[in-house]
C-alpha cells in the first residue's frame, strides 16, 4: 500500500512520513490529495528557499550576479562558470530578447541569476559577419547593372564592423554598470545589476539585428527604414524594460535621462551600421562622363593664359 | 624468509660496492642491447625516412577527413603540420585579387592566417568552457584538418575562374563551395561532437558552422 506512494513521492520527506504513519487503504485517496497539497506546499517552500538563496548570493557577490566563482580568476573553472548554459536556455534567452513583453524583466525572468557569456560573444561575432556580408551583397545587388563596376569583397569592413560592435557591446555595459553602481551609492533606493548581467542583456538585445541586417540586402529604402525602426523598438524595449525598474527609484531627471541615453546609443549603433555598410543607390552612382572633358578643357585654357 | 629476501640483495650488494667493476655501459635491462640498436637506427636513418614518416601520418589524417568515421587517428595522434600546410595553401591561393585600392580587396595573407588560427583557438576555448573533454591541441588539429575540403574547393574555383568569369562559372563555384562547406562542417562535427556534454552539442556545433561559413564566403567572393 505504502510502497507505490513512497516511490511516487520519494523526494518529499514529509509526505513519506505521513504515509508510513497511515498505511491503510483508505489513506490512498486521502494521501494523494494530501500529497498533492503537500507537494504544492513543498514546491512553494522550495521556490521561496531558492529566492532567499538568490538574494543572499546577490548581496554577497555583486560583481558576478550570484554566481559564486569556483577558484580565482586565474583558474579555468572561474571562466567555465560563465558558460554554464544549455542549448534550451540559450534559445529561451534569445526568444525573450526578440519578444519583449511589458512586465517581463529580461534579467529577472530569463537570466535568473545565471548570466552567461556564450550568448553575448557569439551573437556579436555573428552580427559582425552578417553586417559585413550583407553590406557587401547589397552593394553588389545595387551595382549589378553598372558595367563599370568591378566586384570586390571589401574585406576591411569586417574589421570595422568587429571594432564597432564589440566596443558597443562591452564599453556601454561597463559604463552603464559603473554609472548605476555610483547612483546606487548616492541614492540608496536605486537597485543595480551585476556587471555580467548588464553585458548579458546588451548582448542578447543585439540579436534582433542579425535577421534585420540579412533583410537589409533588399534594396528598397522604405523597407530598410521600416525594418530598422522595428528592430530598434524591439531591442530598445528589451533594454528599457530591464533598466527602468532599477532606475525608477532615482530622481526623475536622472532616471529619464539614463533611459534616454540608453535608447539613443542603441539607435546610434543601428543607424550608423546602416549608413556605413548599406549605402543607398544614390551614393554610389558615378558622375556622368560628359561633364569631365569640359572641365579639363577649361582648366587647360586657364593655365595657358596664366603662362602667357 | 629472511634468507630468501636477503639473497638477491646480497648479490647486488656485492656488485655495487665492489670497485673492480667499471661504471660504464648500459643499465642492465634484460633486452637492453636490442633496444640500443633500435634507438641508434632511428638516429642513423636517412632524413628522407624521418620526413616521410611524418608525411605519411599527415596524409593518413587527410584520408580520415575525406571519409569521416569515428576513428581515433585524428584525435590520438594529433599534429599541427596538416593545418599549417592547409592554412598556407589557402592564404597563398587567395592572393592576387585585382583591386582598385588595397582596402577594397579580399583578405591579406596575414588576415587569412589570423582568421583561421584565432578562429580555431576561439572555437576550441568555447568547447572547453562548455565542458568538452577534448584537449586543446586535439581540437585545433581536427578543426585545421577539416579545412581540407574548402582548400580543395578553392583550387577548383581558381581553375574555373581561369576558364570563365560569368554567371555560369559563379553558379559552379557556388555549388562547389557549398558542397565543401557542408563536408567540412559534417566531418568536424563527426569528430568533435562525441566529446561534448549531451545538452550542449548545438552550442558547440554552431561556432564551427560559422567558422567554415566565413571561410567559404571568403573563397566564394575571391575575384581575380
Amino acid at each position: 500500500m505504502a510502497s507505490p506512494n513512497d516511490l511516487q513521492f520519494q523526494e518529499f520527506e514529509e509526505a513519506a512520513q505521513l504515509l508510513s504513519s497511515n498505511p491503510g487503504a483508505s489513506t490512498l485517496s486521502v494521501s494523494t490529495s494530501n500529497n498533492s497539497v503537500s507537494a504544492e506546499g513543498r514546491s512553494e517552500e522550495v521556490k521561496l528557499d531558492l529566492s532567499d538563496e538568490e538574494e543572499a548570493e546577490q548581496e554577497s557577490s555583486e560583481l558576478l550576479g550570484g554566481q559564486k566563482p569556483t577558484g580565482g580568476f586565474w583558474t579555468f573553472e572561474y571562466y567555465q562558470s560563465f558558460f554554464n548554459v544549455d542549448t534550451t536556455q540559450v534559445l529561451d534567452r534569445v526568444k525573450g530578447s526578440v519578444m519583449p513583453l511589458p512586465g517581463r524583466n529580461f534579467i529577472k525572468h530569463h537570466l535568473r541569476s545565471n548570466p552567461d557569456l556564450y550568448g553575448p560573444f557569439w551573437i556579436c561575432v555573428t552580427l559582425v559577419f552578417t553586417v559585413a556580408i550583407s553590406g557587401n551583397l547589397s552593394t553588389f545587388l545595387i551595382e549589378m547593372g553598372n558595367p563599370a563596376y568591378h566586384y570586390t569583397p571589401q574585406f576591411h569592413r569586417v574589421t570595422v564592423a568587429s571594432i564597432v560592435i564589440f566596443l558597443y557591446a562591452w564599453l556601454v555595459p561597463i559604463s552603464l554598470w559603473g554609472f548605476l553602481s555610483w547612483r546606487q551609492g548616492v541614492e540608496r533606493q536605486v537597485g543595480g545589476y551585476s556587471f555580467l548581467e548588464t553585458v548579458c542583456v546588451y548582448g542578447y538585445s543585439l540579436f534582433i539585428y542579425i535577421p534585420t541586417s540579412i533583410l537589409w540586402i533588399i534594396p528598397f529604402e522604405w523597407l530598410r527604414w521600416t525594418l530598422m525602426v522595428v528592430a530598434m523598438v524591439i531591442s530598445g524595449s528589451v533594454l528599457v524594460l530591464t533598466f527602468w525598474p532599477v532606475v525608477r527609484e532615482d530622481t526623475k531627471p536622472m532616471a529619464v535621462s539614463t533611459v534616454a541615453i540608453i535608447v539613443a546609443l542603441h539607435s546610434l549603433l543601428a543607424i550608423g551600421c546602416k549608413m556605413y555598410f548599406f549605402q543607398t543607390a544614390s551614393h554610389i552612382s558615378p558622375l556622368p562622363p560628359t561633364t569631365a572633358p569640359i572641365q579639363i578643357d577649361t582648366q587647360t585654357t586657364h593655365f595657358g593664359s596664366t603662362l602667357n | 624468509m629472511a634468507d630468501d629476501a636477503s639473497k638477491p640483495f646480497a648479490g647486488l650488494a656485492d656488485v655495487s660496492i665492489s670497485e673492480d667493476i667499471a661504471v660504464e655501459g648500459d643499465i642492465s635491462v634484460p633486452v637492453g642491447t636490442s633496444r640500443r640498436d633500435e634507438e641508434l637506427s632511428t638516429l642513423d636513418e636517412p632524413v628522407k625516412e624521418t620526413v616521410l614518416r611524418d608525411l605519411r601520418a599527415v596524409g593518413n589524417k587527410f584520408v580520415h577527413v575525406l571519409y569521416p568515421k569515428r576513428s581515433s587517428a585524428l584525435l590520438r595522434d594529433w599534429d599541427l603540420w596538416g593545418p599549417l600546410l592547409l592554412c598556407v595553401t589557402l592564404a597563398l591561393l587567395l592572393q592576387g585579387g585585382a583591386t582598385e585600392t588595397q582596402e577594397q580587396g579580399g583578405p591579406q595573407f596575414a588576415e587569412v592566417f589570423v582568421i583561421v588560427w584565432v578562429g580555431s583557438i576561439v572555437i576550441t576555448l568555447n568547447s572547453k568552457l562548455l565542458g568538452g573533454t577534448l584537449s586543446f591541441f586535439q581540437s585545433l588539429c581536427v578543426l585545421g584538418y577539416c579545412i581540407m575540403p574548402l582548400t580543395a574547393a578553392l583550387v577548383v574555383c581558381r581553375l574555373v575562374l581561369l576558364l570563365a568569369n560569368n554567371a555560369v562559372s559563379f553558379a559552379v563555384r557556388l555549388l562547389v563551395v557549398s558542397a565543401s562547406f557542408g563536408w567540412s562542417t559534417f566531418a568536424s562535427t563527426a569528430f568533435l561532437v562525441d566529446s561534448q556534454p549531451p545538452n550542449r552539442k548545438a552550442l558547440v556545433v554552431y561556432p564551427v558552422f560559422l567558422f567554415y561559413f566565413v571561410i567559404g564566403w571568403i573563397i566564394l567572393t575571391f575575384s581575380p
